[in-house]
């Protein structure tokens, strides 16, 4: 107590960065996506060999390389239902896990996600008005315009809601979304109640979420949608990493943070509409899939939006494949699906929060 | 509007000069506040302030809980927006300066310092670099960084995510990624409130660092000491107005301080350094009902 020593240095930690794992995990991800796409691409009612898939693709390429499928309508298959699917399957998986990522950097909260704050469900409001009032002004992309602005409107009014002080605590954003959530709900009845017979299974199916209608002009008017937004977001990778710390500080550190946090909206109902437009609300894929690629290459943005949108295409396709082949002749809804996974982790994620806010005070 | 569209004119000008701070000798002023009046809820909080801020000093601004520091802080940061009167920066009024452009010329350190993600030490003080991404200071990013890390004590903490660490620590590291923005002015809110002894010393010894460097430092203090001891010029605050403001034995006298803080103040010289000892007025405590045994 009494000498005054001179206080040996402590040893540097010895943690490795999180960031040099992001490199490697995309890769592994991209390899993962290949495989998957294989795998659902040939799994069916008509089996087909990932061998003959590929060979297949190459044909079709004018590359005649690797065996063609050997069943028969296996070359029909493939490319009017299974290839259609499964590229819808990954871009919606994309979108909402990119959508997912972005939500949480500009709310500030690991919790945000478009099916518990209800963007999703509003993204479906706008489609079931666009489905029941039979209005095709727009050709092909009126439901998807439909669900964007639904989804856009959702996204503000959750955004102008759940926001006090710059932040959004989470009992405020949960409990907006719940308020969000009852009122599409209670609007989407109502349009079932009014509709007739076809409208009110067309509803339905967006309520369960479904790949069972993917098309091609299905897949190329949704692909637009999430190369857009996610080249936007990747665009602002950097930026919404600065937005962890606060508003005011991201403003300091040269951000503008009003026209970033516009573009952030537009762009997550974007991604949002193209997820739900043609497959109906998937849920909890964009909450856990950002918070799973967290824990292993840490929260910056510029991995963290890519790995998202990877992680959630390979999701939703293993989702999908499930879905069509756990039962024989029958098809479980999608949605439904990842919600028996998606809500526990939900309620995991919760808890771990809360933990480690020490309640919500 | 018309002012918004001209600022946005001169951001779209091709090869404009470049706006970039300038170097500008000491004593040169980097901030002037000009007739400042603040409203929060239609409640006046500041008002006819008057402040000068110039290159290489370090500006403490005191006052009592309430009277406006911190309010004046985030009016000169540009957090909040000025009922009357004007906040000038590098000779420009304040919202003339873009985002960025602004971002070069000011460097803020708010109280609280609260992080969403678990980004690690090292990726929070480099965060102070964005506003020299695409510009040719990028280069320095990673000297820049590992400097700050080390001026403020906290390069053994760099791999270790921000949340995990004390309170102390997360101010330090909040303060690195101010310095890594390496900005002309520094405006640091209370940034030795959370540390211990040395590292309250450690921080007013880098704001002199910085003073001497040539950049422009204003802190918020409630230690009177501390401000006695490395200010160059002191602002009293008080109800909102300026009390007083110059040199340090200037303001911080036992009058003066008597009567804004209302309690008994005494001055006195440290017998060595001579520098102002703030004291309280504290009468002997009775201690006579404890540690006897009857």
């Amino acid at each position: 107590m009494t000498a005054v020593q001179a206080r040996p240095a402590p040893a540097p930690d010895t943690v490795r960065p999180k960031g040099r794992r992001g490199p490697v995990l995309l890769a592994g991800l991209g390899v993962t996506l290949l495989l998957v796409v294989l795998l659902a691409a040939g799994r069916g009612q008509v089996d087909i060999s990932p061998a003959e898939v590929i060979g297949s693709v190459l044909h079709r390429l004018g590359l005649d390389i690797g065996p063609l499928p050997s069943a028969v309508q296996g070359e029909n298959a493939l490319w009017i239902v299974r290839f259609p699917r499964v590229l819808l399957a990954a871009i919606v998986g994309a979108a909402l896990g990119c959508a997912g990522a972005v939500m949480q950097g500009v709310f500030g909260n690991p919790l945000a996600e478009p099916g518990v704050i209800g963007v999703s469900a509003g993204a479906a409001v706008g489609a079931a008005l666009a489905i029941v009032t039979g209005v095709t002004v727009l050709g092909g992309w009126t439901v998807p315009l439909a669900a964007f602005a639904g989804g856009l409107a959702t996204t503000y009014l959750v955004y102008v809601l759940a926001r006090s002080g710059g932040r959004t605590e989470v009992v405020t954003l949960v409990l907006t979304g719940v308020a969000v959530n009852a009122v599409a709900g209670a609007v989407i009845g109502l349009l079932m109640f009014v509709t007739d017979q076809s409208g009110v299974q067309a509803i339905a199916f967006w309520n369960l979420g479904s790949l069972a209608q993917a098309t091609w002009s299905a897949v190329s008017l949704a692909a637009p949608c999430l190369l857009v937004g996610l080249a936007v977001a990747h665009a602002d990778a950097r930026r919404l990493d600065l937005l962890a710390l606060g508003e005011p500080a991201a403003r300091h550190l040269g951000v503008h943070v009003e026209r970033l946090r516009i573009r952030m909206i537009v762009i997550t109902a974007l991604l949002g509409a193209a997820a739900v437009a043609f497959t109906g609300v998937i849920s909890f894929v964009g909450l856990v899939i950002p918070h799973l690629i967290r824990m292993i290459a840490g929260p910056g943005h510029r991995v963290l939006l890519i790995a998202s949108a990877l992680g959630g295409a390979i999701v939703v396709i293993t989702a999908d494949l499930a879905a069509r082949t756990l039962v024989e002749h029958q098809e479980l809804p999608l949605g439904v699906l990842t919600a028996v996974i998606g809500g526990p982790a939900f309620f995991w994620l919760l808890r771990r929060t809360r933990n480690r806010a020490g309640g919500w005070g | 509007m018309s002012r918004l569209a001209i600022g946005r004119l001169r951001t779209l000008r091709p090869f404009a000069a470049t706006r970039t701070p300038q170097p500008v000798p000491a004593g040169h002023p980097r901030v002037r506040v000009v007739g400042l009046r603040v409203e929060r809820a239609g409640r006046v909080v500041l008002d006819q302030i008057d402040l000068r801020v110039r290159a290489g000093e370090v500006h403490a601004l005191v006052g009592p809980n309430g009277a406006g520091k911190s309010t004046l802080l985030a009016a000169i940061s540009g957090d909040l927006p000025a009922a009357a009167g004007r906040v000038e920066v590098d000779g420009l009024p304040q919202q003339s300066w873009s985002p960025v452009e602004l971002a070069w010329r000011r460097a803020v350190l708010t109280q609280r310092n609260t992080l969403s993600f678990p980004f690690t030490v090292d990726e929070v003080v480099r965060m102070g670099r964005a506003p020299w991404a695409g510009r040719p200071e990028q280069e320095h990013d990673d000297a820049v960084v590992t400097d700050a890390l080390q001026r403020c004590d906290i390069a053994r903490f760099a791999a270790r995510p921000y949340p995990a660490l004390s309170g102390g620590e997360q101010a330090r590291a909040a303060l690195a990624r101010v310095l890594a923005q390496r900005a002309t002015t520094l405006l640091l809110d209370e940034p030795t409130a959370a540390l211990d002894l040395r590292h309250q010393e450690l921080v007013m010894r880098i704001a002199r660092q910085r003073a001497r460097a040539g950049d422009a430092v204003v802190i918020v203090l409630h230690d009177l000491a501390l401000a006695g001891a490395y200010a160059d010029t002191v602002t009293l605050i008080a109800d909102g107005r300026v009390r007083a403001a110059g040199p340090p034995d200037v303001v911080l006298t036992a009058p003066l301080l008597s009567e804004v803080y209302r309690h008994d103040i005494e001055v006195v010289p440290h017998p060595r350094t001579e520098l102002p000892l703030i004291v309280p007025n504290r009468s002997r405590p009775d201690r006579s009902h404890v540690g006897k045994e009857k």
